[in-house]
Protein backbone atom coordinates (compact mmCIF):
# COMPACT_ATOMS: atom_id res chain seq x y z
CA UNK A 1 0.00 0.00 0.00
CA UNK A 2 1.74 3.22 -0.99
CA UNK A 3 1.79 5.90 1.78
CA UNK A 4 -0.80 8.27 -0.60
CA UNK A 5 -3.31 5.17 0.25
CA UNK A 6 -2.23 4.66 3.63
CA UNK A 7 -2.98 8.79 4.55
CA UNK A 8 -6.32 8.48 3.08
CA UNK A 9 -7.59 5.51 5.05
CA UNK A 10 -6.00 7.09 8.22
CA UNK A 11 -8.29 10.03 6.97
CA UNK A 12 -11.13 8.20 6.83
CA UNK A 13 -10.40 6.26 9.99
CA UNK A 14 -9.99 9.56 12.19
CA UNK A 15 -12.74 10.79 10.85
CA UNK A 16 -14.78 7.72 11.90
CA UNK A 17 -13.27 8.12 15.44
CA UNK A 18 -13.57 11.44 15.76
CA UNK A 19 -17.26 11.39 14.93
CA UNK A 20 -18.20 8.93 18.00
CA UNK A 21 -15.83 10.56 20.07
CA UNK A 22 -18.12 13.68 19.89
CA UNK A 23 -21.15 11.29 19.87
CA UNK A 24 -20.27 10.20 23.25
CA UNK A 25 -18.90 13.84 24.85
CA UNK A 26 -22.15 14.99 23.27
CA UNK A 27 -24.57 13.16 25.68
CA UNK A 28 -22.17 14.25 28.69
CA UNK A 29 -22.61 18.07 27.43
CA UNK A 30 -26.07 17.67 27.14
CA UNK A 31 -26.75 15.88 30.54
CA UNK A 32 -26.73 19.19 32.67
CA UNK A 33 -29.17 20.35 30.96
CA UNK A 34 -31.20 17.86 29.82
CA UNK A 35 -30.95 14.72 31.63
CA UNK A 36 -29.41 11.44 30.99
CA UNK A 37 -32.29 9.45 30.08
CA UNK A 38 -32.97 7.20 27.01
CA UNK A 39 -34.24 10.31 25.11
CA UNK A 40 -31.22 12.23 25.56
CA UNK A 41 -29.18 9.24 23.84
CA UNK A 42 -32.05 9.24 21.29
CA UNK A 43 -32.06 12.49 20.25
CA UNK A 44 -28.39 12.44 20.19
CA UNK A 45 -27.95 9.68 18.18
CA UNK A 46 -30.92 10.64 15.61
CA UNK A 47 -29.31 13.47 15.18
CA UNK A 48 -25.85 11.97 14.42
CA UNK A 49 -26.93 9.48 11.94
CA UNK A 50 -29.18 12.12 10.18
CA UNK A 51 -25.88 14.38 10.17
CA UNK A 52 -23.75 11.14 8.48
CA UNK A 53 -26.42 10.60 5.74
CA UNK A 54 -26.29 14.14 4.60
CA UNK A 55 -22.75 14.07 4.86
CA UNK A 56 -22.21 11.28 2.81
CA UNK A 57 -24.24 12.74 0.05
CA UNK A 58 -22.17 15.99 0.29
CA UNK A 59 -19.13 13.72 0.03
CA UNK A 60 -20.13 12.18 -2.77
CA UNK A 61 -21.70 15.00 -4.90
CA UNK A 62 -17.96 16.74 -3.83
CA UNK A 63 -15.78 13.91 -4.95
CA UNK A 64 -17.42 14.30 -8.68
CA UNK A 65 -15.22 17.27 -9.50
CA UNK A 66 -11.28 17.22 -9.73
CA UNK A 67 -10.83 15.11 -6.39
CA UNK A 68 -7.36 15.64 -4.55
CA UNK A 69 -6.39 14.21 -1.18
CA UNK A 70 -5.68 17.93 -0.34
CA UNK A 71 -9.65 19.04 -0.78
CA UNK A 72 -9.88 15.56 1.63
CA UNK A 73 -8.14 17.19 4.46
CA UNK A 74 -9.43 20.96 3.72
CA UNK A 75 -12.86 18.93 4.36
CA UNK A 76 -11.10 17.34 7.55
CA UNK A 77 -10.00 20.57 8.63
CA UNK A 78 -13.70 22.52 8.11
CA UNK A 79 -15.23 19.92 10.44
CA UNK A 80 -12.33 21.22 12.75
CA UNK A 81 -13.90 24.45 12.52
CA UNK A 82 -17.11 23.37 12.62
CA UNK A 83 -16.55 21.79 16.13
CA UNK A 84 -15.42 25.37 17.73
CA UNK A 85 -18.96 26.08 18.64
CA UNK A 86 -18.86 22.90 21.44
CA UNK A 87 -15.66 24.25 22.71
CA UNK A 88 -16.13 27.97 22.89
CA UNK A 89 -19.93 28.43 22.90
CA UNK A 90 -21.65 25.37 24.25
CA UNK A 91 -22.85 26.82 27.45
CA UNK A 92 -24.04 29.74 25.86
CA UNK A 93 -25.99 27.46 23.38
CA UNK A 94 -27.54 24.98 25.58
CA UNK A 95 -28.52 27.41 28.20
CA UNK A 96 -30.31 29.46 25.60
CA UNK A 97 -32.14 26.24 23.87
CA UNK A 98 -33.18 25.27 27.63
CA UNK A 99 -34.80 28.67 28.34
CA UNK A 100 -36.84 28.03 25.24
CA UNK A 101 -37.36 24.62 24.47
CA UNK A 102 -39.43 23.11 27.92
CA UNK A 103 -39.78 19.87 26.90
CA UNK A 104 -36.55 18.04 27.22
CA UNK A 105 -36.64 15.59 24.42
CA UNK A 106 -37.27 18.22 22.17
CA UNK A 107 -34.30 20.20 24.01
CA UNK A 108 -31.95 17.86 23.33
CA UNK A 109 -32.95 17.35 20.09
CA UNK A 110 -32.28 21.21 19.08
CA UNK A 111 -29.44 21.69 21.60
CA UNK A 112 -28.24 18.18 19.28
CA UNK A 113 -28.80 20.05 15.97
CA UNK A 114 -27.42 23.23 17.45
CA UNK A 115 -24.23 21.70 18.26
CA UNK A 116 -23.20 18.77 16.51
CA UNK A 117 -25.59 19.13 13.09
CA UNK A 118 -22.48 20.89 11.24
CA UNK A 119 -19.12 18.97 12.57
CA UNK A 120 -20.60 15.57 11.69
CA UNK A 121 -22.04 16.25 8.62
CA UNK A 122 -18.89 17.74 7.61
CA UNK A 123 -17.25 14.60 8.86
CA UNK A 124 -19.65 12.43 7.16
CA UNK A 125 -18.47 13.80 3.75
CA UNK A 126 -15.31 11.87 4.08
CA UNK A 127 -15.80 8.96 3.48
CA UNK A 128 -17.76 8.82 0.16
CA UNK A 129 -14.64 11.25 -0.77
CA UNK A 130 -11.79 9.14 0.19
CA UNK A 131 -13.77 5.77 -1.90
CA UNK A 132 -13.66 7.89 -4.76
CA UNK A 133 -9.26 9.20 -3.98
CA UNK A 134 -8.89 5.31 -3.95
CA UNK A 135 -10.86 3.40 -6.40
CA UNK A 136 -8.84 3.46 -9.72
CA UNK A 137 -10.79 1.30 -11.69
CA UNK A 138 -14.86 -0.14 -11.57
CA UNK A 139 -13.85 -3.78 -10.62
CA UNK A 140 -12.09 -3.02 -7.49
CA UNK A 141 -14.23 -0.41 -6.32
CA UNK A 142 -16.64 -2.09 -4.57
CA UNK A 143 -13.46 -3.68 -3.02
CA UNK A 144 -12.13 -0.23 -1.68
CA UNK A 145 -15.07 0.91 -0.40
CA UNK A 146 -15.65 -2.07 1.91
CA UNK A 147 -12.25 -1.34 3.36
CA UNK A 148 -12.67 2.31 3.45
CA UNK A 149 -15.79 1.49 5.76
CA UNK A 150 -13.81 -0.65 7.80
CA UNK A 151 -11.01 2.06 7.92
CA UNK A 152 -13.76 4.61 9.14
CA UNK A 153 -15.96 2.14 11.40
CA UNK A 154 -12.83 0.74 12.97
CA UNK A 155 -11.99 4.37 13.86
CA UNK A 156 -15.85 4.91 15.19
CA UNK A 157 -15.38 2.04 17.33
CA UNK A 158 -11.89 3.24 18.74
CA UNK A 159 -13.06 6.61 19.23
CA UNK A 160 -16.05 5.11 21.25
CA UNK A 161 -13.97 2.54 23.29
CA UNK A 162 -10.96 5.04 24.53
CA UNK A 163 -13.46 7.77 25.19
CA UNK A 164 -15.59 5.92 27.45
CA UNK A 165 -13.51 3.85 29.02
CA UNK A 166 -10.41 5.92 29.47
CA UNK A 167 -10.27 9.19 28.35
CA UNK A 168 -13.52 10.66 30.96
CA UNK A 169 -11.32 9.20 33.51
CA UNK A 170 -8.32 11.55 32.49
CA UNK A 171 -9.47 14.42 31.39
CA UNK A 172 -12.02 16.82 31.30
CA UNK A 173 -14.98 17.07 28.04
CA UNK A 174 -13.42 19.87 27.32
CA UNK A 175 -9.75 18.91 26.98
CA UNK A 176 -10.70 15.88 25.21
CA UNK A 177 -12.23 17.93 22.59
CA UNK A 178 -9.69 20.16 22.12
CA UNK A 179 -7.23 17.24 22.20
CA UNK A 180 -9.03 15.40 19.45
CA UNK A 181 -9.38 18.82 17.29
CA UNK A 182 -5.72 18.82 17.68
CA UNK A 183 -5.26 15.47 15.93
CA UNK A 184 -7.44 16.39 12.91
CA UNK A 185 -5.76 19.61 12.77
CA UNK A 186 -2.23 17.80 12.25
CA UNK A 187 -4.04 14.78 10.28
CA UNK A 188 -5.39 17.45 8.08
CA UNK A 189 -1.94 19.95 7.73
CA UNK A 190 -0.34 16.60 7.19
CA UNK A 191 -2.58 15.50 4.12
CA UNK A 192 -2.00 19.24 2.54
CA UNK A 193 1.77 19.20 2.61
CA UNK A 194 1.46 15.88 1.50
CA UNK A 195 0.32 16.84 -2.09
CA UNK A 196 2.62 19.24 -2.26
CA UNK A 197 5.31 16.88 -1.84
CA UNK A 198 4.00 14.50 -4.41
CA UNK A 199 4.20 17.55 -6.48
CA UNK A 200 7.73 17.53 -5.99
CA UNK A 201 8.61 14.53 -6.39
CA UNK A 202 6.49 14.53 -9.86
CA UNK A 203 8.60 17.96 -10.75
CA UNK A 204 11.96 16.05 -9.96
CA UNK A 205 11.04 12.78 -11.92
CA UNK B 1 -10.44 -13.44 49.27
CA UNK B 2 -12.54 -11.07 48.15
CA UNK B 3 -13.93 -12.99 45.19
CA UNK B 4 -15.64 -16.18 46.92
CA UNK B 5 -16.64 -13.73 49.78
CA UNK B 6 -19.05 -11.23 47.26
CA UNK B 7 -19.97 -14.82 45.42
CA UNK B 8 -21.03 -16.49 48.58
CA UNK B 9 -22.67 -13.51 49.96
CA UNK B 10 -24.40 -13.34 46.44
CA UNK B 11 -25.57 -16.70 46.22
CA UNK B 12 -26.54 -16.78 50.57
CA UNK B 13 -29.12 -13.72 48.86
CA UNK B 14 -30.18 -15.54 46.30
CA UNK B 15 -30.72 -18.94 48.67
CA UNK B 16 -33.24 -16.20 51.22
CA UNK B 17 -34.80 -14.62 48.44
CA UNK B 18 -36.26 -17.68 47.01
CA UNK B 19 -36.49 -19.32 50.77
CA UNK B 20 -38.27 -16.81 52.83
CA UNK B 21 -39.13 -13.60 50.03
CA UNK B 22 -42.07 -13.42 47.74
CA UNK B 23 -42.06 -11.55 44.87
CA UNK B 24 -45.02 -9.69 44.84
CA UNK B 25 -44.22 -7.53 41.59
CA UNK B 26 -41.49 -7.14 38.82
CA UNK B 27 -41.91 -4.86 35.89
CA UNK B 28 -39.52 -3.73 33.18
CA UNK B 29 -39.63 -0.04 33.33
CA UNK B 30 -38.22 2.56 30.65
CA UNK B 31 -35.47 2.64 33.23
CA UNK B 32 -34.70 -0.51 35.33
CA UNK B 33 -35.82 -3.72 36.35
CA UNK B 34 -38.01 -2.89 38.96
CA UNK B 35 -38.68 -5.74 41.89
CA UNK B 36 -41.48 -5.57 44.33
CA UNK B 37 -40.73 -8.50 47.64
CA UNK B 38 -42.48 -9.31 50.89
CA UNK B 39 -39.84 -10.76 53.34
CA UNK B 40 -40.50 -11.19 57.13
CA UNK B 41 -43.18 -9.01 57.80
CA UNK B 42 -41.19 -5.89 55.00
CA UNK B 43 -41.81 -4.93 51.79
CA UNK B 44 -38.94 -3.80 49.37
CA UNK B 45 -38.39 -2.22 46.55
CA UNK B 46 -35.23 -3.22 44.20
CA UNK B 47 -34.14 -2.43 41.08
CA UNK B 48 -32.52 -4.65 38.78
CA UNK B 49 -31.96 -7.87 40.58
CA UNK B 50 -33.12 -10.01 43.76
CA UNK B 51 -29.57 -9.70 45.46
CA UNK B 52 -29.28 -5.55 44.88
CA UNK B 53 -29.70 -2.89 47.23
CA UNK B 54 -32.74 -2.32 48.72
CA UNK B 55 -34.34 1.04 47.21
CA UNK B 56 -37.30 1.30 49.67
CA UNK B 57 -38.54 -0.36 52.29
CA UNK B 58 -41.61 -0.61 54.25
CA UNK B 59 -43.11 -1.82 57.79
CA UNK B 60 -46.28 -4.34 56.75
CA UNK B 61 -47.43 -4.31 60.51
CA UNK B 62 -46.58 -0.17 60.73
CA UNK B 63 -45.70 1.37 57.28
CA UNK B 64 -44.66 4.71 59.35
CA UNK B 65 -42.34 2.85 60.99
CA UNK B 66 -38.87 3.60 59.19
CA UNK B 67 -36.34 0.35 58.23
CA UNK B 68 -33.43 1.29 56.73
CA UNK B 69 -31.11 3.36 58.28
CA UNK B 70 -30.83 5.94 56.04
CA UNK B 71 -34.22 6.88 55.89
CA UNK B 72 -33.73 7.98 59.90
CA UNK B 73 -30.71 9.34 59.09
CA UNK B 74 -32.29 11.81 56.33
CA UNK B 75 -35.31 12.64 58.93
CA UNK B 76 -31.95 14.17 60.99
CA UNK B 77 -31.77 17.32 58.74
CA UNK B 78 -35.31 18.35 61.17
CA UNK B 79 -32.61 18.90 63.51
CA UNK B 80 -31.06 21.84 61.59
CA UNK B 81 -33.90 23.06 60.95
CA UNK B 82 -37.40 21.64 62.83
CA UNK B 83 -40.56 23.62 60.68
CA UNK B 84 -39.55 23.17 57.11
CA UNK B 85 -42.56 23.84 54.98
CA UNK B 86 -41.64 23.76 51.30
CA UNK B 87 -39.65 20.74 50.63
CA UNK B 88 -38.15 19.02 47.30
CA UNK B 89 -37.06 15.47 47.05
CA UNK B 90 -35.21 14.61 44.23
CA UNK B 91 -35.47 10.69 43.85
CA UNK B 92 -39.18 9.51 45.41
CA UNK B 93 -38.27 5.23 45.57
CA UNK B 94 -41.15 3.98 47.90
CA UNK B 95 -41.63 7.33 48.68
CA UNK B 96 -40.70 7.08 52.63
CA UNK B 97 -39.44 10.28 52.75
CA UNK B 98 -42.29 12.41 51.45
CA UNK B 99 -44.88 10.10 53.09
CA UNK B 100 -43.06 10.39 56.60
CA UNK B 101 -42.29 14.39 56.23
CA UNK B 102 -45.99 15.01 55.31
CA UNK B 103 -47.12 13.15 58.76
CA UNK B 104 -44.72 15.20 60.91
CA UNK B 105 -45.49 18.25 58.88
CA UNK B 106 -48.76 18.12 57.91
CA UNK B 107 -48.50 21.93 56.61
CA UNK B 108 -45.66 21.06 54.48
CA UNK B 109 -45.71 21.34 50.44
CA UNK B 110 -43.37 18.76 49.43
CA UNK B 111 -42.50 18.61 45.36
CA UNK B 112 -40.92 15.20 44.82
CA UNK B 113 -39.33 14.79 42.16
CA UNK B 114 -38.73 11.07 39.88
CA UNK B 115 -37.50 10.23 36.74
CA UNK B 116 -39.07 7.00 36.19
CA UNK B 117 -42.90 6.72 35.91
CA UNK B 118 -42.99 3.58 36.85
CA UNK B 119 -41.23 3.82 40.25
CA UNK B 120 -44.07 6.60 40.93
CA UNK B 121 -46.72 3.89 40.43
CA UNK B 122 -45.50 0.94 42.16
CA UNK B 123 -44.97 3.66 44.94
CA UNK B 124 -48.69 4.39 44.89
CA UNK B 125 -49.73 0.92 44.77
CA UNK B 126 -47.66 -1.01 47.06
CA UNK B 127 -45.84 1.76 49.60
CA UNK B 128 -48.59 3.48 50.15
CA UNK B 129 -47.54 6.64 48.62
CA UNK B 130 -50.16 9.20 48.19
CA UNK B 131 -48.74 12.94 47.75
CA UNK B 132 -50.39 14.96 49.94
CA UNK B 133 -52.86 18.09 49.09
CA UNK B 134 -50.41 20.79 48.48
CA UNK B 135 -47.75 18.30 47.60
CA UNK B 136 -46.74 17.21 44.10
CA UNK B 137 -44.67 14.68 42.09
CA UNK B 138 -43.02 15.38 39.05
CA UNK B 139 -41.99 12.82 36.56
CA UNK B 140 -38.98 14.35 35.06
CA UNK B 141 -34.91 14.34 35.65
CA UNK B 142 -34.18 15.61 39.28
CA UNK B 143 -31.24 17.95 36.98
CA UNK B 144 -33.41 19.40 34.57
CA UNK B 145 -35.99 20.17 37.28
CA UNK B 146 -33.38 21.99 39.36
CA UNK B 147 -32.21 24.10 36.69
CA UNK B 148 -35.56 25.14 35.93
CA UNK B 149 -36.75 25.73 39.61
CA UNK B 150 -33.76 27.77 39.25
CA UNK B 151 -34.94 29.84 36.54
CA UNK B 152 -38.15 30.68 38.22
CA UNK B 153 -37.01 31.60 41.23
CA UNK B 154 -38.46 28.42 43.31
CA UNK B 155 -37.20 28.34 46.77
CA UNK B 156 -36.88 25.60 49.67
CA UNK B 157 -36.62 24.83 53.45
CA UNK B 158 -35.32 21.64 53.04
CA UNK B 159 -33.76 19.84 49.62
CA UNK B 160 -33.34 15.89 50.25
CA UNK B 161 -31.51 14.14 47.22
CA UNK B 162 -31.93 10.36 47.17
CA UNK B 163 -31.78 9.48 43.76
CA UNK B 164 -29.94 6.33 42.47
CA UNK B 165 -30.23 4.40 39.69
CA UNK B 166 -29.61 0.26 40.13
CA UNK B 167 -25.71 1.27 40.06
CA UNK B 168 -25.62 4.00 41.74
CA UNK B 169 -25.99 8.26 42.09
CA UNK B 170 -26.29 9.15 38.59
CA UNK B 171 -23.53 11.27 37.27
CA UNK B 172 -24.91 14.34 36.68
CA UNK B 173 -26.38 14.36 39.90
CA UNK B 174 -22.78 14.09 41.53
CA UNK B 175 -21.02 17.37 39.96
CA UNK B 176 -20.41 20.59 42.08
CA UNK B 177 -21.76 22.30 39.32
CA UNK B 178 -25.09 20.41 40.58
CA UNK B 179 -24.37 20.54 44.26
CA UNK B 180 -24.59 24.91 43.60
CA UNK B 181 -27.63 24.85 41.94
CA UNK B 182 -29.30 22.96 44.38
CA UNK B 183 -27.90 25.24 46.94
CA UNK B 184 -29.26 28.31 45.21
CA UNK B 185 -32.91 26.72 45.51
CA UNK B 186 -32.22 26.70 49.11
CA UNK B 187 -33.81 29.80 51.34
CA UNK B 188 -31.26 31.58 53.71
CA UNK B 189 -31.72 28.75 56.59
CA UNK B 190 -32.38 25.99 54.00
CA UNK B 191 -31.03 22.56 54.74
CA UNK B 192 -29.72 19.87 52.35
CA UNK B 193 -29.71 15.94 53.14
CA UNK B 194 -27.87 14.02 50.88
CA UNK B 195 -27.66 10.26 50.94
CA UNK B 196 -24.86 8.46 49.30
CA UNK B 197 -22.92 5.03 50.10
CA UNK B 198 -20.19 4.89 52.57
CA UNK B 199 -18.32 1.83 50.92
CA UNK B 200 -18.30 3.86 47.85
CA UNK B 201 -15.12 4.18 46.17
CA UNK B 202 -15.95 8.11 45.15
CA UNK B 203 -16.52 8.86 49.13
CA UNK B 204 -13.83 10.96 49.14
CA UNK B 205 -14.46 12.33 45.87
CA UNK B 206 -18.07 13.29 47.24
CA UNK B 207 -16.72 14.50 50.69
CA UNK B 208 -14.47 17.18 49.38
CA UNK B 209 -17.25 17.95 46.23
CA UNK B 210 -19.76 18.50 48.36
CA UNK B 211 -17.87 20.47 50.52
CA UNK B 212 -16.86 22.72 47.23
CA UNK B 213 -20.37 23.40 46.96
CA UNK B 214 -21.77 23.66 50.91
CA UNK B 215 -18.76 24.16 52.88
CA UNK B 216 -18.48 22.47 56.22
CA UNK B 217 -21.17 20.00 56.80
CA UNK B 218 -22.38 17.14 58.97
CA UNK B 219 -21.47 13.67 57.85
CA UNK B 220 -23.67 10.48 59.43
CA UNK B 221 -22.03 7.51 58.72
CA UNK B 222 -23.47 3.65 58.86
CA UNK B 223 -23.88 1.58 55.64
CA UNK B 224 -24.93 4.88 53.95
CA UNK B 225 -23.41 8.19 54.29
CA UNK B 226 -25.85 11.07 55.12
CA UNK B 227 -24.36 14.53 54.63
CA UNK B 228 -26.56 17.29 56.50
CA UNK B 229 -25.52 21.27 55.69
CA UNK B 230 -27.20 24.59 55.64
CA UNK B 231 -27.28 27.27 53.30
CA UNK B 232 -26.13 30.21 56.20
CA UNK B 233 -24.28 28.31 58.27
CA UNK B 234 -23.80 25.46 59.80
CA UNK B 235 -25.85 24.49 63.48
CA UNK B 236 -23.59 24.44 66.85
CA UNK B 237 -24.12 20.44 68.07
CA UNK B 238 -26.04 22.72 70.85
CA UNK B 239 -28.89 24.07 68.85
CA UNK B 240 -28.96 20.42 67.18
CA UNK B 241 -29.20 18.90 70.34
CA UNK B 242 -31.90 21.27 71.92
CA UNK B 243 -34.18 20.87 68.16
CA UNK B 244 -33.54 16.68 69.05
CA UNK B 245 -34.61 17.07 72.19
CA UNK B 246 -38.32 19.25 71.07
CA UNK B 247 -38.81 16.61 67.78
CA UNK B 248 -38.13 13.42 69.78
CA UNK B 249 -41.49 12.41 70.77
CA UNK B 250 -42.79 12.95 67.08
CA UNK B 251 -39.67 11.32 65.47
CA UNK B 252 -40.49 8.06 67.39
CA UNK B 253 -42.77 7.45 65.30
CA UNK B 254 -41.11 6.30 62.67
CA UNK B 255 -38.76 4.69 64.36
CA UNK B 256 -35.97 7.61 64.26
CA UNK B 257 -34.72 8.93 68.00
CA UNK B 258 -32.01 11.38 69.26
CA UNK B 259 -30.48 8.48 71.23
CA UNK B 260 -29.56 6.65 68.20
CA UNK B 261 -28.98 9.61 65.84
CA UNK B 262 -27.24 12.39 67.41
CA UNK B 263 -23.65 10.36 68.06
CA UNK B 264 -23.68 10.17 64.18
CA UNK B 265 -23.27 13.70 63.56
CA UNK B 266 -19.52 14.13 62.73
CA UNK B 267 -17.40 17.08 60.95
CA UNK B 268 -14.62 15.36 60.79
CA UNK B 269 -14.48 13.81 57.28
CA UNK B 270 -11.00 14.41 55.82
CA UNK B 271 -9.46 13.24 52.13
CA UNK B 272 -6.21 13.28 50.70
CA UNK B 273 -5.37 16.86 49.34
CA UNK B 274 -5.31 15.53 45.36
CA UNK B 275 -8.87 13.90 45.51
CA UNK B 276 -10.72 15.39 42.56
CA UNK B 277 -13.69 17.04 42.49
CA UNK B 278 -16.90 16.07 40.18
CA UNK B 279 -17.85 18.48 37.78
CA UNK B 280 -19.56 18.20 34.37
CA UNK B 281 -16.64 18.22 32.83
CA UNK B 282 -15.03 15.53 34.74
CA UNK B 283 -17.40 13.00 36.39
CA UNK B 284 -16.78 9.47 35.65
CA UNK B 285 -18.29 8.77 38.62
CA UNK B 286 -19.74 5.11 37.96
CA UNK B 287 -16.49 4.22 36.11
CA UNK B 288 -14.57 5.21 39.16
CA UNK B 289 -17.13 3.43 42.06
CA UNK B 290 -16.57 0.48 40.37
CA UNK B 291 -13.03 0.27 40.53
CA UNK B 292 -11.02 -0.92 43.52
CA UNK B 293 -8.15 1.38 42.61
CA UNK B 294 -8.11 4.50 40.38
CA UNK B 295 -8.32 3.70 37.08
CA UNK B 296 -5.61 6.11 35.77
CA UNK B 297 -3.04 4.47 37.81
CA UNK B 298 -3.66 0.93 36.50
CA UNK B 299 -2.49 0.00 33.37
CA UNK B 300 -4.71 -0.29 30.29
CA UNK B 301 -3.73 -3.65 30.03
Amino acid sequence: MTAYKLLVYLIAGWSGFFVMALELLGGRALSPYFGSGIYVWGAIIALFMLSLSVGYLIGGWLSAGSPSVQKLSTILLLAVVAALPCVLASQAILEFIFDRVPDPRYGALCASVALFFLPTTVSGAVSPYAVRLLVDDRGTSGQVAGKVFFASTLGSTLGTLLTSFYLVLLFELDQILIGMMVISLAVGVAGLLFQRVRHHDAAAA
Amino acid sequence: MRLPLKSLMALSGLVAAMAGAQEIYQEKSLYRNILVSDDQGMRCMRFGRHNAGRQSCVSLQNPDFMLLDYTKMLLAALYLKPDPTKVLIIGLGGGTMPSALQKIIPAAKIDSVELDPSVVKVAGRFFGFVPGKESAVFIEDGRVFVKRAQKQGKKYDLIILDAFDHVYIPEHLLTTEYLREVRSLLNHDGVLAANTFSSSKLYDSESATYASAFGSYYNLKMNNRVILARNDRLPSMAEITANAGRLDEKLNHFGASKAWLLPLFSTGVQWPATTRILTDQYSPANLLNSEDKPLWRRSFW
